[in-house]
């Protein structure tokens, strides 16, 4: 019971901080609006007992991906009133769409319960399960070679950002180690032998 | 005690948002990442209601693949944002009408 209510209570903030994030006229508001988001669902997982999962949507999401946003957001000097210009326009669209996808989806749900799969109660879990060493048992056993797929993409979107933001500019001096190593004396110092004038 | 209905029911209004924030939203790239953030969450909801409730817990792998993959999309996707901002000083979808010709 107890976890029903908190359930709904998360439920509400979840959904009253994803509308924010569409509404909201600043990024930056709506950045911080998605994070309490992310908050919120990953409570929500701990309270479906998927307590790794929940963990990780924190570390790595609040942590990491938003983090990477608001960064971008700071960086760039967004005219945001030229950006909302001409958006009334669209309400009834985004409305229209919004309220058939709730339609298609509850119609499924709640009208046909997934042909009674949604009638389903959640099987009770055994004595001293732990959701992160089943997961981790999964992981790295069935799942071992797309672990290792996932980590591969991991490694190429990181070299791909670096490579797609990585600027060179013409008239910088950068330092050369190579060609500083490489130097010898006789190559900066030249030794002019000339005739000694006479004093006067 | 928790029902799956109700868990599918939040996912389905959250994925509803987030298409709606799509249209709302539609000149502004940073919003526009932020909506398919939220699209991945609620399909991740689905994953971890139906991996609770069937016993099986291969959806919560799907969901961490899942959570690869988006990390990946959205660095990506924030390193174009930027190299497109350095070029053209904007981050409005209608400026963006080169292959147009």
């Amino acid at each position: 019971m107890f976890a029903t209510i908190l359930f709904f209570a998360f439920a509400a903030v979840l959904l009253g901080s994803a509308l924010g994030v569409i509404l909201s006229r600043n990024p930056v508001h709506s950045a911080m609006l998605l994070v309490l988001c992310f908050f919120n669902s990953a409570v929500i997982w701990l309270l479906l007992n998927a307590e790794f999962l929940g963990i990780v949507l924190v570390l790595v999401y609040v942590g990491a991906v938003m983090v990477l946003f608001l960064f971008v957001v700071m960086m760039l000097d967004i005219n945001v009133e030229e950006l909302r210009k001409g958006i009334a326009g669209y309400w009834p669209v985004a409305l229209a769409v919004a309220g058939f996808v709730v339609f298609a989806i509850l119609n499924v749900i709640v009208v046909r319960h997934l042909g009674g799969v949604a009638l389903r109660t959640a099987p009770a879990l055994p004595a001293g399960y732990s959701n992160t060493h089943v997961l981790g048992v999964a992981l790295f056993t069935r799942y071992a070679y797309p672990a290792q797929i996932a980590a591969v993409i991991l490694l190429v979107a990181s070299v791909a950002a670096i490579v797609l933001t990585l600027r060179r500019r013409p008239g910088l001096k950068p330092q050369d180690v190579a060609e500083q190593v490489r130097v010898r004396a006789k190559d900066r110092v030249r030794i002019v032998r000339m005739n000694a004038e006479k004093r006067q | 005690m928790i029902t799956l209905t109700e868990v599918l029911t939040l996912s389905g209004l959250l994925f509803a948002i987030a298409v709606a924030g799509v249209f709302l939203n539609r000149k502004n790239i940073i919003i526009l990442l932020m909506c398919i953030e939220l699209m991945l969450l609620a399909v991740n909801f689905n994953f971890v209601a139906f991996s609770r409730f069937l016993g099986d817990i291969n959806g919560q792998i799907f969901v961490f693949f899942i959570l690869t993959v988006a990390a990946a999309e959205a660095a990506i996707g924030l390193a174009i944002l930027v190299v497109l901002f350095r070029e053209r000083r904007s981050i409005n979808v209608e400026d963006l009408d080169t292959l147009q010709g």
